[in-house]
């Protein structure tokens, strides 16, 4: 039987861990040592006995789902650095509420997979103290609505610790919120809150739209100096697509087109730019299809990250195209469009053949189920937008 | 309740989980409740949260050793020098506050908050840890920096308003303050649970085993964040000590508006041992932290320590306590002086040479010195420094905000050189 004295990595004569959950071959094979043979497992008063698992390392080209690829890209970074751990509600035995952890507990052990209390700010509070200790802590925000008892630990003090130590802490902790609607949830569970978020100087934000970006943005962001803000659009966890487990991780910022703050373009075309990130990327590929097949050619550009907006790319474009039509989930008051259509207008006036439109939510609580893809920006919606960019 | 998960060779010294009995203070009462200028004296009863019940002390307010059965053992290794050297400590860091406050007087500070009163709590916890430790501040523990080694001045940085830190936290164990109330608490116990992660805990290795020490007021105790630390450091058995100094004022609001019962009482709740000590009482604070420190290095998890003293000072610069408390109070709070307290406790055992005085009296006045003189000469950051350390790595929206605003302040200078703005 356990104590509850917690003392990870520290294994007692006998072979079994101190630490509850796990055996000691996990914790050797973490730390790169040799490893014991023995491999009981030892249980939690009142749970159902944890097994070990050691499944072989995932490799090639496999057709995934968003969230099965999102749990890739983090088991990865659990077995590439032994700082990186994963905290929240859930995330442990339950494999978090949409799985995105799941089998990772049984394979990296209870300091590195942690069920947190019920907190959300404590939980970011504890995750920055743990960065200021030398740890890489992902943190999971079990939904959207659920982040604002974390703002304050967030924008006060995860935003601020670098630059108020003139550069002498980093807080590499990386914050991941499920987001976005069009799942049929209750109240709270649907929203899109990035621009509070990116409208925080020390933040970095952003949000992958496919599983192959999951799965190498969700590293990046792991490999980052700064805090990270990771938005996933939840109504996409069950797409599939092809995603090349042995991507080389590439250095999460700088020059190089697959930086986590790059975006990218993710069609080509002549006559309208769209801007979309997260679960409206595939709205805007559709948009794409559909005006095509009339004739009119749009460009869709994947932001992927709201802070640092890459505005070099989008200015590009709208130079080629001369019209943008920003789409989000979000609110469209005060919102990225806002930005995206200032920018646009700085940069690249003279080429604008129409002001930059946007498409996105309505300034209201996001509304009931029933109703909720009458709020949200769909093809139709984005193609009549389309329309009055070409019309005007 | 949580003593189950102690080691067998940590210590088994009884730490009362629940409100003490005004019975239990060997020393006598460290004070008698005095009311508020508002007439929330009821709040003043034995057991509400200004009761001075239950307090460990060591020394009475007259300066008299009072034997304690479970406490002796914390300071039967302090020397007269070592007291010397505590008061030394208490008398220099007085005088670091006494100039700071000066200085904010004569516009040389945007603001300063005392550690008025409340030096023996710090410097007596302050001189419990050992290197390896790490110290979350709130924003007055002047005196923990000082024990801590910080150049003092540094600390000055922040309130003169050319820095938002102003020191290494790193080379120090000493993070930065924090202005939010009781946000750190969460950072404290975050990193003792990486401490537990790096199997710095429960070695047996003096120069390995760590625990870290959180300080934060009364105010701070009904902020979300402290109960979530309480619940975090509970149920992971983090080596932590939760050092709350009750100094009985939350700017205007006494501590009756945070709590009904003892704030240590509230501990307990969180399966979390808790101990009051006489705040006032350098010994008694040195004491009570040795024993939670042990207990969190050792593996025995975290303790909260309630230290009882008084904000002899106002909040801050820009308070006026004359608007919420008693002349009467502060004067019974100054006869209670925690610098007197061991003053008069040295020289009755003929430990306080005259020599010794004269030479710390210098030394003090040197630290003055040495304060005007490094705040007044502390300079101005060049304007651009604000968009330095915005991010660890390049963003872009920093770099085109930094050259945008380089290129225009640039502008002027090409239309009137080397001239002021």
């Amino acid at each position: 039987m356990t104590t509850t004295t917690h003392a990870p990595f520290v294994r007692e004569p006998g072979g079994v861990s101190r630490s509850h959950g796990t055996s000691s071959a996990d914790f050797a094979r973490v730390l790169g040592g040799t490893t014991s043979e023995s491999s009981e497992a030892v249980t939690l008063a009142g749970a159902t006995p944890l097994v070990p698992a050691h499944p072989a390392e995932p490799t090639g080209t496999q057709r995934l789902t968003f969230a099965k690829a999102l749990n890739l890209g983090l088991r990865r970074a659990l077995a590439d650095d032994d700082k990186v751990l994963l905290m929240g509600e859930d995330i442990g035995r339950l494999g978090g509420v949409f799985r995105v952890t799941d089998g990772l507990l049984a394979e990296f052990g209870e300091d590195r997979v942690v069920d947190t209390p019920l907190a959300e700010s404590g939980i970011v509070g504890t995750a920055i103290g743990l960065a200021l200790r030398g740890y890489r802590p992902v943190v999971e925000i079990q939904f959207d609505g659920f982040v604002f008892p974390a703002f304050d630990q967030i924008t006060t003090q995860l935003a601020k610790m670098h630059y108020r130590s003139r550069g002498r802490l980093s807080l590499p902790v990386v914050i991941r919120i499920p987001y976005g609607g069009a799942i049929g949830a209750i109240e709270h569970h649907s929203e899109s809150p990035e621009v509070l978020f990116a409208h925080t100087a020390g933040l970095r934000v952003v949000s992958p739209s496919n599983p192959a970006e999951a799965y190498a943005m969700i590293q990046q962001a792991v490999a980052s100096p700064d805090p990270v803000i990771f938005f996933e659009p939840k109504g996409r966890y069950w797409d599939k697509a092809d995603v090349d487990l042995d991507t080389v991780t590439l250095a999460p910022h700088g020059a190089a087109p697959t930086g986590l703050d790059r975006a990218r373009i993710a069609r080509p075309g002549t006559d309208v730019t769209v801007v979309a990130y997260g679960p409206t990327v595939t709205t805007a590929l559709k948009a794409a299809d559909a005006a095509a097949a009339e004739g009119t050619s749009l460009e869709v550009i994947d932001l992927r990250s709201v802070s640092p907006l890459d505005t070099e790319t989008i200015a590009a474009s709208v130079r080629r195209t001369g019209r943008c039509i920003v789409v989000h989930e979000a609110p469209v008051v005060h919102g990225t469009g806002a930005e995206v259509a200032a920018r646009i207008t700085e940069e690249c006036f003279y080429h604008l053949q129409a002001p930059v439109l946007r498409v996105g939510g309505f300034h209201a609580p996001y509304p009931v189920a029933k109703i909720e893809h009458d709020y949200l920006p769909g093809l139709d919606r984005l193609l009549d937008a389309v329309q009055r960019s070409l019309a005007f | 309740m949580s003593q189950t998960g102690t080691p067998a060779d940590a210590p088994r010294t009884a730490v009362s989980t629940a409100p003490q009995s005004p019975a239990a203070t060997p020393g006598g009462p460290a004070a008698a409740p005095v009311p508020t200028t508002d007439g929330r004296a009821a709040a003043h009863s034995s057991s509400g949260p200004l009761s001075d019940g239950g307090l460990v002390q060591l020394l009475t307010p007259d300066g008299e050793r009072v034997a304690h059965p479970e406490y002796d053992r914390y300071v039967a290794h302090l020397s007269d020098e070592d007291l010397r050297q505590m008061l030394r400590d208490m008398v220099l860091v007085r005088r670091f506050d006494t100039e700071a406050t000066a200085l904010q007087r004569q516009g040389e500070l945007a603001l300063f908050a005392q550690s008025l009163g409340q030096e023996a709590a710090q410097v007596g916890s302050g001189r419990a840890l050992r290197p390896q430790d790490h110290v979350f501040p709130s924003y007055r523990e002047h005196g923990v920096a000082h024990v801590r080694g910080l150049e003092l001045t540094d600390l000055l940085r922040l309130f003169r308003g050319v820095d938002h830190g102003g020191w290494d936290p790193t080379s120090h164990g000493f993070h930065l303050y924090t202005l939010v109330i009781g946000s750190h608490t969460l950072h404290a116990t975050g990193y003792a649970m990486g401490v537990q992660r790096d199997g710095a805990v429960g070695t047996g290795d003096p120069e390995r085993d760590t625990a870290v020490i959180a300080y934060f007021g009364d105010g701070a105790t009904a902020q979300g964040d402290v109960s979530e630390s309480l619940v975090f450091a509970g149920v992971n058995q983090a080596p932590l000590v939760l050092f709350c100094q009750n100094n009985q004022w939350a700017i205007s609001e006494p501590t009756t508006r945070q709590a009904r019962v003892p704030l240590a009482a509230r501990a307990p709740g969180f399966g979390i041992p808790a101990v009051r000590v006489d705040g006032n009482d350098v010994l008694a604070s040195y004491a009570v932290t040795a024993q939670a420190l042990e207990r969190a290095r050792t593996g025995g998890g975290p303790t909260f320590v309630e230290a009882f003293t008084y904000r002899m000072g106002a909040h801050t610069t820009s308070d006026d306590p004359t608007r919420y408390r008693a002349a009467e109070q502060e004067a019974l709070w100054r006869r209670r002086d925690p610098i007197d307290r061991l003053r008069t406790y040295l020289v009755a055992r003929g430990a306080l040479p005259d020599e010794f005085v004269a030479s710390l009296t210098a030394e003090a006045d040197a630290l003055g010195e040495h304060v005007r003189t490094q705040v007044r000469a502390m300079g101005r950051p060049s304007a651009a420094s604000m968009f330095e350390h915005v991010y660890a790595t390049p963003h872009a929206t920093v770099e085109a905000e930094r050259a945008w605003f380089e290129s225009y302040e640039s502008s002027f200078l090409d239309r009137a050189e080397g001239s002021p703005r």
